[in-house]
């Protein structure tokens, strides 16, 4: 498990740096730094302020092209971000009682610049004659930039692309917060006690051995284990119902994967298809396998205390669906699976972004609920903005701050897979 | 790089050592040596120096920027002229070539400069386009994709164009009848999947793509998509192994068809 605690020098300090320091005071790793700068003797005060940022992209969808061509993450000497992105697009179908929700959302989404076609039944059978329209009444398209891509490569993108800005990252198990309280008071002359943290143990693998990391600011990205995180900050200890006594309500959830092979399956232009039952599909590379699942209902929900992959609920619950929407797949062979861990919000299943009211520099980017990749760079620059300016400027997730589960407004949405 | 070695003479002594060392390398080098030489030196230093370092992140930058300065969308230039003059235009000035509706292809000449006549006559429709060894990228189809007539575009090595561009190809659906993306480096099966929007295609060229990891069986699968459309590109034999049962053949007589 990685717990990142970024350094909050993360500068892009050229000659800030002086020669022979290493950034971060860390001993442990074998971080070295080791570069000198050529010029700081010479010139000492001459200003190389040469890296320019991006220019800003005008739209979201131009935010995620531009991170997704490499052109944000470009670093010299490397080959170009490849991130195996298809954009075959996804195809949502929806019955008869969820057809106006379908409707309001595309609608939403085309105001933000996504181009989605809905089709009728009859349109879907002429495009894609491998499904069975039984029980569909809408389906949503999305016609350009929608697809999947590998995770993994956006990953090593990113990362490789910061270690070139001059950030350190380091492995290690977060085991408690130094911090330290002050008492103040409100508007109203009512007490409240705001936490600061101070420093941070981190605790190396398969050892003893901690590093005390002091820390301006701690972002708590801790996906599925963040409520252990939080409550090592010792948000929730209090009487409940209080701001002092919510608790992070994020819990690992376990979900399935599973591949399989069906030589007559749909072709190359199949999209993800997500079916009214909730079970969905999508072509995986050019072998007719396919990958695919289904979110259990709460009454189903697997215990999360392992990854151990139940090929039951394959049968029972996911095959009878898939069978029933294409029909070629009455045939087919499961290759593999895996599990895997969804940092499920249980309040209202979005994600959980900005700082903690008490505990004044923990900012939260967690319990996305498995969209967590998919919002992961417009949260990314959403909580940068945070840190850096004190509120947001691109786009305002106010609704999704913490301070919502103490007041009890649910933000909900529509058709979650 | 002579002129920054040259006023690093300068510097205070403790210096010195170091810099000799690298301009005895630039010394053996010869003045007009290959690239790839001249490429591993600022390498190396660039892992050893943070400005270095810098100044090839600038010099990247400034490349991108280039190419994303060529392909401005010219909306001002379609309120004037038109969506046919304004992609002409734009095709014109990335160096390819245009051709309206009864008329002659148009190019620029090896200096870049083209014809200017074609704004008489914009209201015609483009019917083909020939942007190969263009700089378009996918802000560039914007322009591109006005030409609501066009039956045939030619990508041809383009080093820009990669799958999220072919994402964006299906509003030439209705009229495109002949694509070729032969040669382009970063097109791989994953943007060939989106081209099933285009029905009424009838040549496609996909031979020469690099980032195509399997180009035998990414052949068959596309024909099957397309099942009205020529796809002309690889062999689908290619890589397929000879068995052993085909060897006598080449010293068997043939037989008659």
């Amino acid at each position: 498990m990685i717990r990142r605690v970024l350094p909050h020098g993360m500068g892009r300090g050229l000659l800030t740096r002086r020669p022979g320091t290493r950034r971060g005071g860390f001993s442990l790793g074998k971080v070295e730094d080791h570069k000198r700068v050529l010029w700081f003797w010479v010139v000492p005060n001459l200003r190389l302020c040469v890296l320019q940022d991006p220019k800003p992209w005008p739209t979201l969808a131009g935010q995620w092209v531009g991170l997704g061509k490499g052109e944000y993450l470009a670093v010299v000497d490397a080959p170009p971000l490849d991130l195996r992105f298809n954009p075959s697009g996804y195809l949502l179908l929806a019955s008869e009682k969820d057809a106006a929700a379908m409707e309001s959302n595309v609608k939403v989404q085309r105001q933000e610049g996504a181009k989605v076609s809905l089709m009728s039944p009859d349109q879907l059978r002429n495009k894609f004659p491998w499904i069975n329209t039984e029980g569909v009444a809408l389906a949503s398209y999305g016609m350009e930039d929608e697809g999947w891509f590998d995770p993994w490569c956006l990953l090593q993108g990113l990362r490789r692309k910061v270690q070139s800005l001059g950030v350190l990252f380091c492995q290690g198990e977060v085991t408690r917060f130094v911090s330290s309280s002050q008492r103040m008071l409100t508007t109203d002359d009512k007490a409240v006690v705001l936490k600061r943290i101070h420093e941070v143990h981190v605790k190396m693998d398969r050892s003893l051995e901690y590093q005390p990391v002091e820390c301006a600011i701690v972002i708590n990205a801790a996906g599925a284990w963040s409520a252990q995180i939080a409550a090592l900050a010792g948000i929730g200890e209090g009487p409940p119902g209080t701001l002092q006594g919510t608790k992070l309500p994020v819990e690992p959830r376990k979900r399935y994967v599973y591949v399989w092979h069906c030589p007559q399956g749909p072709g190359l232009e199949t999209p993800l298809v997500a079916d009214t039952s909730g079970a969905y599909f999508r072509r995986e590379g050019l072998g007719s396998n396919y990958l695919g699942g289904r979110s259990p209902t709460e009454q189903e929900e697997p215990d999360p205390a392992n990854l151990e992959v139940d090929h039951d609920f394959f049968q029972d619950k996911v095959w009878p669906h898939l069978a029933l929407r294409v029909p070629a797949f009455e045939t087919l062979k499961v290759q593999s699976a895996w599990a895997g861990y969804y940092d499920y919000n249980t309040f209202d299943q979005n994600g959980v972004v900005g700082p903690h009211p008490l505990v004044v520099n923990m900012y939260f980017a967690t319990g996305f609920s498995g969209h967590g990749l998919q919002q992961a760079p417009g949260v990314g620059r959403a909580v940068a903005e945070m840190v850096l300016k004190g509120r947001f400027q691109t786009i305002d997730l106010s609704p999704f701050l913490f301070t919502r589960f103490y007041l009890g407004e649910k933000i909900q949405e529509n058709n979650i897979i | 790089m002579a002129a920054p070695w040259a006023s690093l003479r300068l510097v205070a002594p403790m210096w010195n050592g170091r810099i000799r060392g690298i301009h005895r390398l630039g010394g053996a080098v010869a003045p007009e040596g290959n690239q790839k030489k001249k490429r591993t030196i600022l390498q190396f230093l660039t892992n050893y120096f943070y400005d270095v370092e810098a100044l090839r992140d600038y010099l990247l930058q400034r490349e991108m920027y280039k190419v994303h300065e060529k392909n401005r969308s010219y909306t001002w230039l379609e309120k004037q002229h038109g969506p046919y003059g304004a992609g002409a235009f734009f095709i014109l000035k990335q160096g390819g070539a245009v051709k309206f509706r009864d008329k002659e292809w148009i190019r620029p000449d090896k200096y870049g400069h083209f014809s200017q006549e074609f704004w008489n006559f914009c209201e015609v429709p483009v019917e083909a386009v020939d942007a190969s060894d263009c700089d378009i990228n996918y802000e560039g189809l914007d322009n591109l994709l006005r030409l609501k007539e066009l039956q045939s575009l030619s990508l041809q090595r383009c080093s820009h164009v990669d799958d999220w561009c072919l994402s964006r190809l299906y509003p030439l659906a209705d009229s495109l009848q002949e694509l070729s993306l032969a040669g382009c480096p970063r097109v791989s099966e994953r943007g060939l999947a989106c081209l099933h929007h285009l029905q009424n295609l009838r040549r496609l060229d996909i031979s020469d793509l690099p980032a195509v990891s399997n180009p035998g069986l990414t052949q068959i699968l596309v024909e099957e998509m397309l099942p009205n459309c020529e796809v002309v590109g690889v062999d689908w034999a290619e890589g397929l192994k000879s068995g052993p049962e085909e060897q006598p053949q080449d010293t068997a007589s043939p037989v008659p068809a």
